[in-house]
């Protein structure tokens, strides 16, 4: 439990962890919407875009200040996401070719580059090369205040178009015909989409940055039906999953973060997948099985009351063996039996007999009247 | 004279391929008007291009006398079901109350007033009580009558609105048209994309048939006849010839 401490008062991992949570609340934020718009693989093609734009702006200024690689990064990524829509629309090539297209030629052209930069005899380019898997242990402070103010000023704007940005992502062509400029929000949006992806390159890196997009929106869905909602908790799983690796690669030297980062929030994912209520596996599967119960249940009430509509008296006592033949839904009948025992529905007149009880009756013709809209 | 809506010359190509062709259409205000044709004709298209949402090669079009853009806030439109994500989250109120975001304008957030009128014109469609309901979980012709209280909300003088009966049960199809003419009875003016050939005459009071060109248009007792008929579905005669039957 040392390193809680150490996250207050040891300066480098405080720093770190600082930059982390913000860039994953920011990723994690703006990575929900891109979920609902279908566009979270378009974050993945940004990401790996955006490399050559980091090693032309270092190319160019010779210098690797945050803000001037954060600027080529994103130059170079919505440039990548705006030949990906010229491409689908003005051509019959599809959007998901034209996505992997775009996705290998930047990012081959960066890995090109990248080489370039390194053969030099110049040794300043030393730590470029971090930005394909991220290096957590290089943020400095310089790095957290850039990602700082960058992150809040994202954040920010979504809040303010949030509205806007919500009928955007449910039913874009209705918010044109209010009269707002669709596509100038669409722009808007995925300029957004690009600076968080680009302000978490250095920690994370390109090649897994998508997971810090993708992952914790889809795991938020899982939780909640509310927009709101989805992307807060969405911005923060983002900032849990930043922070967890982001600190444990920056204590561990031999770790990398991007990695590490991914595998905390696939974790996150794959606990929501399951146990979420609602849309969770596990949730889903528990709740088949009570209605599938509750289905045997009513249709032996039924079964019953059939019989005992025979004779004077709805309490009338059966066999279970007429049941077990009966029985439309399930195998033996003894179980739900039992079951409607407990939920004094039936009792057990002796071993093998059974009789409904008054509330098992009124349940039963509830049930008939349900199915057949009327009373027998 | 004013037409409620004025559409001329509309011409909207996907690549090269004409999908309308000259398309003109006046409908005077107060009618509740019929957009029929076979699938692929373009009537979405039509619509969508009036509205701006798809770009035309050619074409105006007025509202009340003046061009679409100056009036959208007098216009609604719903869109074909199918054209969302119904999986998103949010739940039936939030999505009428967006009907009233463009009278909203920037920035500001919906508040009671918007609630209050999102309910009313949910219980309009007989909705009031899934106003709290994911909208996943809406059966079709529920999704449909929440579109339909979205546009009511925004009180428009026309409404576009394309196949509002798609898989809606007779009951509900009832309900729909009591309402849609109960618009036409406040003098508003209602456009229909509308597949069943057998209610035209019963529901509406104008029909536009559409197959790229406009085959005809006006009053359904002039306009509906089996010739137009014939013109716009092509060789499907022993269909239409059973439809005229059913109108006698
Ligand atoms: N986005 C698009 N890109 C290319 N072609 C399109 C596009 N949308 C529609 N089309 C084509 O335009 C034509 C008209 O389509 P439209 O959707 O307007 O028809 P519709 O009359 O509404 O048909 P339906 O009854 O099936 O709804 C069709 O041939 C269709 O294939
Ligand atoms: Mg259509």
């Amino acid at each position: 439990m040392e390193w809680i401490t150490d996250l207050f008062t040891d300066y480098t991992l405080r720093t770190v962890a600082l930059g982390s949570a913000l860039l994953g609340i920011t990723a994690g934020s703006l990575g929900g919407f891109a979920l609902l718009r279908r566009q979270s693989l378009l974050g993945d093609a940004i990401s790996h875009a955006a490399l050559p734009g980091i090693a032309i702006a270092f190319l160019l200024t010779g210098s690797k200040a945050p803000l001037v690689l954060i600027i080529g990064a994103a130059v170079a990524g919505w440039s990548g996401a705006a030949l990906i829509t010229t491409v689908t629309t003005r051509t019959r090539i599809k959007y998901d070719s034209a996505l992997g297209v775009m996705l290998s030629v930047f990012f081959g052209f960066g890995l090109v580059l990248l080489t370039f930069i390194q053969r030099q005899p110049n040794s300043n380019q030393a730590g470029l090369d971090s930005f394909l898997f991220g290096q957590a242990a290089a943020l400095v402070e310089r790095d957290v205040l850039v990602i700082f103010a960058i992150g809040a000023a994202v954040l920010l704007l979504m809040t303010l178009f949030w509205k806007e940005f919500k009928i955007l992502s449910f039913d874009s062509d209705f918010l044109g015909t209010l009269g707002f400029p669709v596509r100038r929000l669409d722009h808007l949006l995925t300029t957004l989409f690009v600076i968080a992806i680009v302000i978490g390159l250095q920690t994370v890196g390109v090649v897994l940055m998508s997971a810090m997009i993708i992952a914790p929106g889809a795991a938020a869905r899982q939780w909640t039906d509310r927009l709101g909602r989805m992307i807060v908790l969405s911005g923060f799983i983002g900032a849990v999953a930043g922070v967890g690796g982001a600190v444990a690669s920056s204590m561990i030297p031999s770790l990398p973060t991007g990695p590490t980062i991914v595998l905390i929030v696939s974790c996150i994912v794959f606990f929501s997948l399951l146990f979420a209520p609602n849309r969770g596996l596990v949730f889903r599967r528990i709740r088949e099985w009570k209605a599938g119960k509750m289905l045997r249940v009513d249709a032996v009430l039924v079964d019953l009351y059939t019989l005992a509509s025979q004779h004077s008296s709805a309490e009338h006592p059966h066999s279970e063996r007429v049941l077990d033949v009966m029985s439309t839904i399930s195998g033996p009948a003894r179980r739900t039996l039992v079951l409607l025992k407990d939920l004094e529905l039936a009792r057990q007149i002796d071993s093998t007999h059974w009789s409904l009880t008054p509330s098992g009756v009124s349940r039963a013709e509830s049930v008939i009247e349900r199915q057949f809209g009327v009373a027998s | 004279m004013d037409y409620a809506i004025d559409i001329r010359d509309m011409t909207v190509a996907y690549r090269e391929k004409p999908v309308l062709w000259d398309v003109d259409l006046q409908v005077p205000p107060g009618v509740l008007l019929a957009i029929v044709g076979p699938n692929g004709a373009g009537k979405t298209t039509l619509i969508k291009a009036s509205l701006g949402l798809v770009k035309a090669a050619a074409g105006s079009v007025l509202i009340h006398g003046r061009p679409y853009a100056e009036q959208r806030s007098t216009v609604a439109y719903v869109p074909q079901r199918g054209s969302v994500d119904w999986d998103f989250p949010t739940n039936v109120l939030d999505v009428v109350t967006m009907g009233l975001y463009g009278q909203l304008g920037w920035f500001k957030r919906p508040g009671k007033a918007e609630r209050v009128a999102a309910l009313k014109s949910l219980a309009q469609v007989g909705m009031e009580e899934f106003a709290a309901r994911q909208i996943s979980q809406l059966s079709g012709g529920q999704q449909q009558r929440v579109f339909l209280a979205r546009a009511l909300v925004q009180d428009a003088r026309v409404y576009f609105m394309d196949e509002p009966f798609q898989g809606v049960d007779a009951t509900t199809e009832r309900a729909i048209v009591d309402l849609l003419q109960g618009l036409r009875k406040q003098g508003k003016t209602v456009a229909v994309v509308h597949h069943d050939l057998q209610t035209v005459p019963e529901y509406f009071d104008h029909v536009m048939l559409l197959n790229v060109r406009r085959i005809a248009s006006g009053p359904v007792e002039e306009e509906f006849t089996e010739e137009n008929l014939r013109t716009t579905y092509g060789g499907r005669v022993a269909f239409v010839s059973a439809l005229s039957a059913a109108k006698k």
